[in-house]
């Protein structure tokens, strides 16, 4: 093998190790999306992790929270907060409910997904209890109130007084997971 | 000089030495020239699509194509244009003047290059079937968004993902190929910073594509596995996100851009000289300037998501970052106007696609800078405006210096001097015509017309009309240079090797047409007046020695 091909050849080898390693980085890219996006709270969505209140009531802030929701792609769902809107201290525990009814003539399997406006605020909204946290099987026709327990953190940035939690129920068939809540007209 | 004995050739043996010389080529010029040709054809391919949609948007409430059929259009003129005109049209302009520009005999590994070719009329034909398929052909936009084009895409989008697989490869391994040659193959004595700015601009171009390229790849397979393998890449229900999708998508895509213009400035940085018979001024500024770009293209993909709820110190970071690419673009802007001082210049159609280039190239660069303020930017995202800024840098950036490149090494090629007084008609006729097109959709964007839309208010009727007549000149006048092109390779006036009065370079020592091997032996740059003598700073005598 000549020099030249020699050379060559270690240049090729190098690049293609590059290209492979580019291709594992964009998928590498997934899970890191998922890490910075968590960590940060950047993205505007809760975290899934039980929350337990330990924290003082601060008295001397009143936080407006309201609340959302959607049925993605025209689901046969009926799906609305039971409270529109409440004022809260940051501490303090709060519980409201949404309702959500299955309005088709088969069984289905739904996930709620949060989403906090403004996008900052999410990694303060802290759930002690909440259905997004599982997929929910509803038979046809079944409808029912689901809990939603949470606090604000004290450490809520000052110039938050107003958020908005919204929630968009998905078609969660396709991608159905082993524990979903079944239980059946639980009503706290 | 390697002139062709002629011998009487059986003709039961010409379709096989046909076949043979361009099929299983591994001739870098020839693979240049099958670029090039494939490109021309997908580039008027990609203009018939875009004529289309100019003839649907010429009146408001007009019903030309189905809105159906409108949306397949722009997906398709985009995806054409971007991977089937501009794309191939730089790697044939690589493949046909690297070699000879650094005194190679050919590409660094010939027979990927024959690979490289050939996957891409292959990627194409599939691309292309999808609008013959039944259901529609990819019709999201050439930047197939997830969910749109995963949960809700038709079945035509598993072949447009395919295709899309094949020309990263194909970009992959031709870009491999010229880091290997540019890298390895140079002639003695001629170190990186002696090397034609084409070369550096390609050089640089091809690392941008092993980088981004496979993140590309990656991401089509992600939307391939959410739509028949049951994952949730991009899909909430899942517990996956949309927005990963575009990220995904334009840390590939802002460094894809830059993929298409760079080589463009190294056409340019090799023609302007060429006509003011003057050396290329800062030619180390213009090499690092290009390195600046590239690294940098790497930090901005966040721009194009500045509407989709990034937190604001994306934002900021972002903005700051994409105005700081104005910079080292700014200096090698004006390192070419400075080429041009004092010179003595010359107008022929080369140089008038190089100065109209940089022009409206600066003007395209503007509206970018406009863009990239995100307050500004809450309102020109999705609009028109957005449109004449990637159509400004794209058509008379990228565009008119791949016509400039051909104009300027058509005689090297072909042996013939192409029809000047035709190439200025070509020239005139589409500088006009581009702004015509384009301009007024500047006004449109501010006005507030979206983009993607196949009729639109009728505040918006007068300056659609414009564009769309100027759209029509403009396609038609591109007729024009495919008869100048195909007219040069049968006659015209014998071309010198030199071609050029003020050409300099390894290029124009070879005879025109360039025969078909070429520097079977390093050339000596002493000899051809590119260096001083080879001994006197311990150059080695091995190719590719000393930085």
């Amino acid at each position: 093998m000549t020099n030249q091909t020699q050379k060559n050849r270690k240049t090729l080898i190098i690049l293609i190790l590059i290209t492979i390693g580019m291709f594992g980085f964009g998928f590498a890219l997934v899970p890191f999306y998922n890490l910075l996006c968590k960590n940060l709270g950047i993205n505007g969505k809760t975290s899934n992790i039980i929350e337990v209140n330990k924290d003082p009531v601060d008295m001397n802030r009143v936080i407006t929270v309201q609340f959302t929701a959607t049925s993605n792609a025209n689901l046969p769902w009926d799906f609305y907060p039971m409270t529109k809107e409440i004022k809260v201290h940051p501490g303090e525990n709060e519980k409201i409910a949404y309702y959500a009814k299955n309005n088709s003539n088969h069984t289905m399997t739904v996930q709620a997904i949060p989403s906090v406006t403004p996008g900052l605020a999410a990694k303060y909204l802290k759930k002690t209890e909440c259905f997004c946290f599982t997929q929910q099987t509803f038979r046809a026709g079944e409808g029912r109130e689901m809990p939603l327990l949470f606090h604000l953190d004290k450490s809520l940035p000052k110039d938050i007084k107003i958020l908005t939690l919204s929630y968009t129920m998905f078609d969660a068939e396709k991608f159905k997971k082993a524990s979903t809540n079944k239980t059946q007209g639980k009503i706290n | 000089m390697t002139s062709e004995a002629t011998i009487a050739i059986p003709l039961y043996l010409k379709p096989w030495l046909f076949f043979k010389r361009w099929v299983l080529s591994t001739n870098h010029k020839d693979i240049g020239t099958l670029y090039l040709l494939f490109s021309l054809l997908m580039f008027l391919v990609g203009g018939i699509f875009a004529l289309l949609i100019r003839a649907e948007l010429f009146r408001p409430g007009a019903r030309i194509i189905d809105p159906e059929l409108f949306n397949q259009m722009t997906t398709m003129h985009g995806l054409v244009m971007i991977f089937g005109a501009v794309m191939p049209a730089l790697v044939g302009l690589a493949n046909w003047m690297i070699p000879l520009m650094i005194g190679a005999p050919d590409m660094a590994m010939p027979r990927m290059n024959n690979l490289s070719f050939w996957i891409t009329p292959l990627a194409f034909i599939i691309l292309l079937s999808t609008l013959i398929m039944p259901g529609s052909a990819p019709n999201f936009g050439w930047t197939f968004y997830a969910p749109l084009s995963t949960t809700y895409g038709p079945p035509s989008t598993d072949y447009m993902i395919f295709a899309i697989h094949l020309l990263g490869i194909s970009s992959i391994l031709g870009a491999i190929n010229i880091i290997a040659t540019i890298l390895n193959m140079r002639a003695p004595g001629m170190t990186l910073m002696k090397m034609p700015l084409f070369c550096w601009t390609w050089l640089i171009t091809a690392f941008l594509l092993i980088g981004v390229m496979p993140v590309l790849a990656g991401t089509v397979t992600m939307m391939l596995m959410d739509r028949h393998f049951g994952t949730s890449f991009f899909n909430a229900a899942g517990g996956g996100d949309p927005l990963l999708f575009q990220h995904l998508f334009w840390f590939f895509g802002h460094p894809e851009v830059y993929i298409i213009i760079l080589p463009g400035f190294g056409v340019i940085s090799q023609v302007i000289p060429t006509f003011s018979r003057k050396k290329l001024f800062g030619y180390s500024f213009m090499v690092y300037a290009t390195c600046a770009i590239a690294i940098l293209s790497y930090f901005v993909w966040v721009h194009h998501m500045f509407v989709t709820g990034v937190p604001l110190a994306a934002q900021l970071f972002t903005m700051y970052m994409t105005m700081i690419i104005a910079v080292p673009t700014g200096v090698k802007v004006f390192n070419w106007v400075t080429t041009m001082f004092k010179g003595a210049m010359t107008f022929e159609t080369p140089m008038l696609f190089a100065i109209a280039f940089v022009f409206l190239f600066t003007i395209g660069g503007l509206s970018g800078v406009m863009l990239s303020m995100v307050p500004a930017d809450f309102q020109y995202q999705d609009t028109y405006f957005v449109v004449a800024h990637f159509h400004y840098v794209l058509v008379p950036g990228a565009v008119f210096a791949i016509i400039s490149g051909i104009y300027y090494w058509l005689p090297k090629w072909t042996g013939h001097m192409y029809n000047e007084t035709l190439g200025k008609i070509h020239f005139w006729l589409s500088v006009i015509s581009v702004n015509v097109t384009f301009f007024p959709m500047h006004f449109l964007g501010l006005a507030g017309m979206p983009r993607r839309i196949p009729d639109y208010a009728l505040q918006f009727a007068n300056f659609n009309a414009i564009a769309s007549l100027g759209a029509f000149v403009f396609g038609i006048s591109q007729l024009l240079f495919v008869y100048i092109i195909f007219r040069s390779i049968r006659k015209g006036k014998p071309a010198t090797a030199q071609v050029w009065e003020g050409a300099e370079g390894l290029e124009w020592t070879v005879p025109s047409p360039a025969p078909h091997h070429t520097f079977a032996v390093p050339p000596s740059l002493y000899e051809n007046g590119i260096t001083p003598p080879l001994h006197a700073k311990g150059v080695d005598a091995e190719g590719g020695g000393g930085i």
